[in-house]
């Protein structure tokens, strides 16, 4: 393993103060936490506060997303772990204007378990918090018998969307409509070249040939659908739309925001080439995106691949 | 019956036992995890044996600092498993010293937490069979052991490792084995039982 840190046991610590005091105009960390609020009290005057937050190594996420019109606050758990619900706890409280607040989870046991913790916390203090999880993993066949589909790079349309309307002042009753509305129209796929490795692990999280990518992987290297030998740009994009449109049947009469997001260590070059070939592909459905995202959004420490 | 004195020695025991096996928790998580069990388990027993040391004032206390350490300093879903299982004992412990009572308010909190039900490869395949052995007041090691051999065969419905689904099948559930270790402990502490 090589990497830029000092010991793994102090990545998420000092990573965040790092992140703070790069951005002090951006950032406020609350004391004894890795919990970091927007320091622009003014912007969240009397608005409902959106709180996210999961296990650090997808940066940006979270805490590159708090700011005006995203998120109030995020919090950081140790590596690919979800945040313990006093930290989740301290987040909400500092965010709270009265108006309650609304929580964006992903979909995975333990964020589930510890933001759901956090909520029962605030309630006893009469603070209204709602919530919605993300699943827009497509990998993940739905089914009553796993945890179902994992959060992914669409959580950030999520964040942005409620993050608007929060700032536009929406209700808290108004911002869960919305996410629930919103949540059926994200999807994800991926598509991976190697895996990331976890700091205090100090190995990749599974093992792929050179000459190998896996389609469907997670954001915490959870497995995929299917390994096989790396292909050009163009044909990666056919797979990965072809499994979009067998899901949300692609339709040339619809709007759609198209992200293309890189894990880690993804050069941009490669992701623009993929957005070229991406583009091309949507064309011959006549579809031209209304919005478009590339790049480092949702990050999966040193993966190589997109979402 | 439960006093301060013999729940704080339960709970001290079961952190010993964690310790020493932490690093076969965290083998155990890695192949249908992400292999971070028994550094999370040992982080957050840690701080429940400052907490209660020195020993709280009663019953209530002794269960609530302990559940507080864990959810504070676990994290992923071992935290609030095993933090709910503390607090609901916490609870119950106001009206009622009764093991029995305790331990099937404990395991309620647990499988409303986690939404998991016995058969699903978690820590609940080893709570249910041990409450119940208690509540006929036959609780022996082998119940315990038992308990904890039965995940291995199962598919996991629940946590991380339903990702795997069949490829889960012939592991130890890594959250089972560490409850063994809180109800060995148990039998091995004197005048509970």
């Amino acid at each position: 393993m090589k990497k830029i840190i000092n010991d793994p046991k102090n990545v998420v610590s000092e990573m965040v103060d790092g992140l703070v005091r790069a951005y002090p105009q951006y950032l406020t960390q609350l004391p004894d936490t890795e919990a970091m609020v927007r320091s622009d009290q003014e912007s969240m005057r009397g608005k409902v506060g959106i709180v996210s937050g999961g296990g650090s190594g997808h940066e940006p996420a979270h805490a590159g997303f708090v700011g005006q019109g995203m998120l109030s606050a995020a919090v950081a758990g140790q590596v690919f772990t979800s945040p313990t619900p006093d930290q989740i706890y301290a987040a909400i409280k500092a965010v709270d204007q009265g108006r309650g607040v609304f929580l964006v989870i992903k979909n995975y046991s333990g964020d589930v378990m510890n933001f759901d913790m956090a909520k029962d916390m605030a309630e006893l203090d009469d603070i209204q918090v709602k919530s919605i999880v993300v699943d827009d993993d497509i990998a993940v066949k739905d089914s009553l018998y796993t945890q179902g589909r994992r959060g992914v790079a669409g959580t950030v349309f999520m964040h942005k969307v409620l993050g608007a309307a929060a700032d536009q002042g929406a209700s808290l009753d108004e911002l869960e409509q919305l996410a629930q509305q919103v949540l059926p129209q994200i999807k994800t796929i991926a598509v991976a070249l190697s895996a990331a490795t976890v700091p205090e692990v100090g190995k990749p999280g599974f093992e792929l040939k050179d000459d190998e990518i896996e389609f469907g992987v997670g954001i915490h290297s959870e497995p995929g659908y299917r390994r096989e030998a790396v292909k050009p740009s163009k044909a990666l994009v056919q797979e990965l739309v072809g499994k979009l449109d067998e899901e949300i049947h692609l339709d040339a009469t619809h709007q759609y925001a198209v992200m293309v997001n890189g894990m880690g260590a993804t050069p941009l070059m490669e992701q623009y080439v993929f957005c070229h070939d991406l583009l091309d592909e949507l064309a011959t459905k006549k579809i031209e995106p209304a919005m478009m995202k590339v790049g480092n959004y949702m990050t999966s420490i040193d993966m190589a691949g997109l979402h | 019956m439960l006093t301060v004195e013999n729940t704080v020695a339960w709970i001290d025991q079961f952190a010993d036992q964690i310790e020493a096996k932490q690093s076969y928790l965290s083998e155990l998580d890695t192949p249908i995890g992400d292999a971070d069990h028994g550094g999370n388990m040992v982080r957050g027993l840690v701080a429940v044996k400052a907490a209660l040391n020195p020993a709280p004032a009663d019953l209530t206390k002794v269960f609530q600092a302990t559940a507080m350490a864990l959810i504070s300093k676990v994290g992923g879903a071992s935290g609030p498993l095993y933090g709910t299982a503390f607090l609901e004992m916490a609870k119950q412990s106001k009206t009622d010293t009764d093991l029995e009572t305790l331990l099937a308010a404990a395991l309620a909190g647990i499988e409303k937490r986690g939404g998991a039900t016995t058969g699903d490869k978690t820590l609940i395949d080893v709570w249910a069979p041990v409450v119940s052995a208690v509540q006929a007041g036959k609780l022996t090691q082998a119940v315990v052991d038992d308990a904890v051999a039965s995940t291995e065969p199962m598919v996991a419905k629940k946590g991380r490792a339903s990702y795997l689904g069949e490829r889960s099948v012939g592991h130890l559930d890594p959250g089972a084995v560490s409850s063994g270790y809180l109800f060995t402990a148990l039998l091995a502490t004197e005048g509970i039982l």
